[in-house]
């Protein structure tokens, strides 16, 4: 009742504007910032790909076709002749071998004269979609399971770029997701302790925030990632790479945990919870932290562009994920040598995934920030 | 302001124990040591080192004792004689491959840092006063692209873009020519030739961040009643602008060195790898993946001891510049 009369004097669409929560506040904010807006859809986008991988990839991670070494990107053209005479609305060429009159290598070269059609929703290689569920459908593929259909090119053992690179999308963007998670868990628990008991816990808390800061990160995180063994078990060493990525970033959360508390310590509300007797799990829980959890999602999104761009670094550096785990990092490894971008340029775009997703994160990040404090 | 002062060196001391106790424990981390993977080696090769000796070669370098008492060997050794401990994969002192190396690193960041000052100082204030204006945008969306585009990826782009289209050999830090020859004016022009790729490299992402710092500082400043005084006091806009609001922002570019200096570090690593440069970074990947300890655990020392103390100075440097910090 007391809602009603007290925005009963007020035009609808102020009335509405009076009534939205303060999350229905900030969405409203952030739909305003749209350069963030369409970053969150970009976003999303990305990750469907990381959980539908097998399914939007034409091929396996591992596929591999021995006919085909660094064969160079095809164009996915419309409206051609096949063999037969009969149309293909999509198609590519094939590839044909061409001996380089300088180096005297054989290189592949695209052949306009052949054309095998390209169709969505082809049958191709059977997977299991999420590990369980049996398939064989993919987003877009040759209709002819034979013909070679290699859009980002072929690396040195003539596996399908793009579908190694759509298959790293689900490591590369995981290890930013499970490492902030590590990341977030410690940062609060330690932020919120140094924040809101102050004292010899929060000095403890601190300096070792600013030893940790300190030492440049590349280094540090090299001496632990080459500490891992050799032969571990691919899924422990991407556990292990979490952790030791999450080992600094836990301490930008901490830091915006704690002025966090140490601002809303002080807070008229909190004063009132706490004279109303509400217990201090309470006060926690049910008052300070709903009103930071805006300021720490847009922490933690900006936190995950930075966790990519480490895995990659490391990865990179032949000291993070090995073979036979794809990740932007890993593919971009065979980028290294100059004498294999002189004769393979399209080696490189693995790293248009990378730039996109950073970028996108972090504007998502910038966005949900400005957005974060919906009352000021 | 002596109290500050000492209050900050006993505390940068401190760290520095606990860098280097980290520095010793990363190095122990692998299991085994250098001698298991000697060992190894040599089976690989046919050869076979015995027991005994192998039992020689451990209590020479200390490896048969506890951790705590090979560290304490560890560190007094670097502390009283400038010792590092030996190199086992080049088989010569640390100290020998360490100075050199850490010299090439410690010039390129010095240059990078007044490289990205200079970039980033000029172009900060344009597009702060000019606010919303074309350019800003331009250097907006650079400043944005350049902190998404990881530091390899820009070398490997750069180095592809220069060999193929410019025929420019690119990689390391004097052409071969110069590289064992002694210190001359040829030698510093050949550095200089090679030296602005990566500084050029480095300090794009390290600008990209203090064009948006000193924009959001000084837009701040330029709104606060202090230039409206001056300015109806009929300062010249110029003048007004780098007497006071200018020389306020400027605090974030002396309190940035704190974390400019490891970031800096660490690019410098990653790319100096990919463009096989002299310094420490290329030298510490080979060293850790051969587990060669006393190296690798060196340049991580040397290389965090020197942002402890670049941190040190920018923080007295900072105190000198703006009282408010003393009394913190």
């Amino acid at each position: 009742m007391t809602d009603a009369t007290a925005t009963g004097g007020l035009s609808p669409p102020r009335r509405k504007l009076v009534e939205l929560g303060q999350w229905g506040l900030i969405y409203r904010r952030f739909r305003k910032h749209k350069l963030a807006y369409w970053s969150g859809f970009i976003v999303l986008a990305i990750y469907a790909v990381a959980l539908f991988a097998e399914f939007v990839a034409p091929y396996s991670s591992d596929r591999y076709n021995p006919r085909y070494i660094y064969s160079p990107p095809q164009m996915l053209k419309m409206f051609g002749r096949d063999q037969n005479g009969d149309l293909a609305l999509l198609y590519v060429n094939g590839y044909k071998v061409e001996l380089d009159p300088v180096a005297l290598q054989r290189r592949f070269v695209i052949d306009e004269s052949r054309v095998y059609p390209v169709g969505f929703f082809v049958k191709g290689e059977p997977y299991h979609l999420f590990g369980l569920i049996p398939a064989e459908r993919h987003l877009i593929g040759p209709v002819d399971p034979d013909a070679p259909m290699y859009l980002w090119g072929t690396d040195r053992l003539g596996r399908d770029l793009l579908s190694r690179t759509i298959h790293g999308t689900r490591i590369s963007m995981s290890i930013g997701l499970v490492g902030v998670t590590i990341s977030l868990v410690l940062g609060i628990l330690l932020g919120g302790i140094s924040g809101y008991y102050g004292g010899w816990a929060d000095q403890a808390v601190q300096r070792t925030i600013d030893f940790l800061k300190s030492i440049p990160t590349i280094p540090l995180w090299m001496g632990l990632a080459a500490a891992i063994p050799d032969r571990m078990d691919p899924l422990l060493v991407y556990f292990w790479i979490t952790v030791i990525l999450s080992l600094i970033g836990w301490t930008d959360l901490a830091r915006v945990v704690r002025g966090r508390f140490l601002s809303l310590k002080t807070e008229d509300f909190v004063m009132a919870a706490r004279l109303d007797g509400c217990s201090r799990q309470r006060v926690i829980w049910h008052h300070m932290v709903p009103s930071f959890t805006s300021h720490i999602v847009a922490s933690v999104t900006l936190a995950i562009p930075a966790m990519i761009l480490a895995e990659t670094s490391l990865s990179f550096l032949g000291i993070g994920l090995k073979p036979p785990v794809v990740s932007w990092g890993v593919l971009l490894k065979d980028a290294q040598s100059l004498l294999a971008l002189t004769q393979a340029p399209w080696l490189f775009l693995p790293g248009i995934p990378v730039v996109v997703a950073v970028l996108a994160l972090n504007f998502l990040g910038d966005g949900i920030r400005d957005a974060a404090d919906p009352y000021s | 302001m002596w109290r500050f002062i000492a209050h900050r060196v006993v505390y940068t001391a401190l760290t520095l124990a606990a860098v280097s106790l980290v520095s010793f424990l990363i190095i122990q981390l692998p299991p085994g040591d250098f001698l298991t993977s000697l060992a190894g080696k040599m089976a690989e090769q046919g050869g076979d080192l015995d027991s005994a000796s192998l039992a020689g070669l451990k209590a020479r370098y200390g490896l048969d004792q506890p951790w705590y008492i090979q560290y304490w060997r560890w560190i007094t050794g670097i502390l009283l004689h400038g010792d590092f401990g030996q190199s086992f994969e080049w088989n010569k002192p640390v100290s020998e491959l360490l100075w050199d190396r850490m010299g090439m690193t410690l010039l390129l960041s010095l240059v990078t840092l007044i490289v990205t000052w200079m970039l980033a100082l000029p172009i900060g204030i344009y597009s702060a006063v000019r606010r919303y204006s074309l350019l800003d945008y331009v250097v907006t969306f650079l400043g944005f692209i350049g902190l998404a585009i990881p530091s390899f990826l820009l070398s490997l782009a750069l180095m592809y873009i220069l060999s193929r289209y410019a025929g420019m050999s690119v990689g390391g830090l004097f052409s071969p020519a110069y590289v064992n020859a002694p210190w001359s004016w040829a030698k510093l022009v050949d550095l200089a030739a090679h030296l602005w790729l990566p500084v050029l490299i480095l300090s794009t992402s390290g600008t990209a961040a203090l064009i948006r710092v000193m924009r959001a500082n000084l837009i701040d400043e330029l709104h606060k009643p202090y230039v409206q005084t001056a300015r109806a006091n009929g300062l010249g806009e110029m003048e007004l602008l780098f007497k006071y609001p200018v020389r306020v922002a400027l605090n974030p570019f002396v309190s940035t060195i704190g974390w400019v200096l490891p970031h800096l570090f660490s690019g410098a690593v990653i790319v100096s790898v990919v463009l096989s440069l002299p310094t420490a970074g290329p030298l510490l990947l080979s060293a850790l993946l051969a587990q060669d300890m006393y190296l690798a655990g060196s340049f991580i020392l040397i290389l965090s001891a020197l942002t402890v103390i670049g941190t040190l100075l920018s923080d007295l440097l900072l105190a000198w510049l703006d009282p408010r910090v003393r009394y913190q």
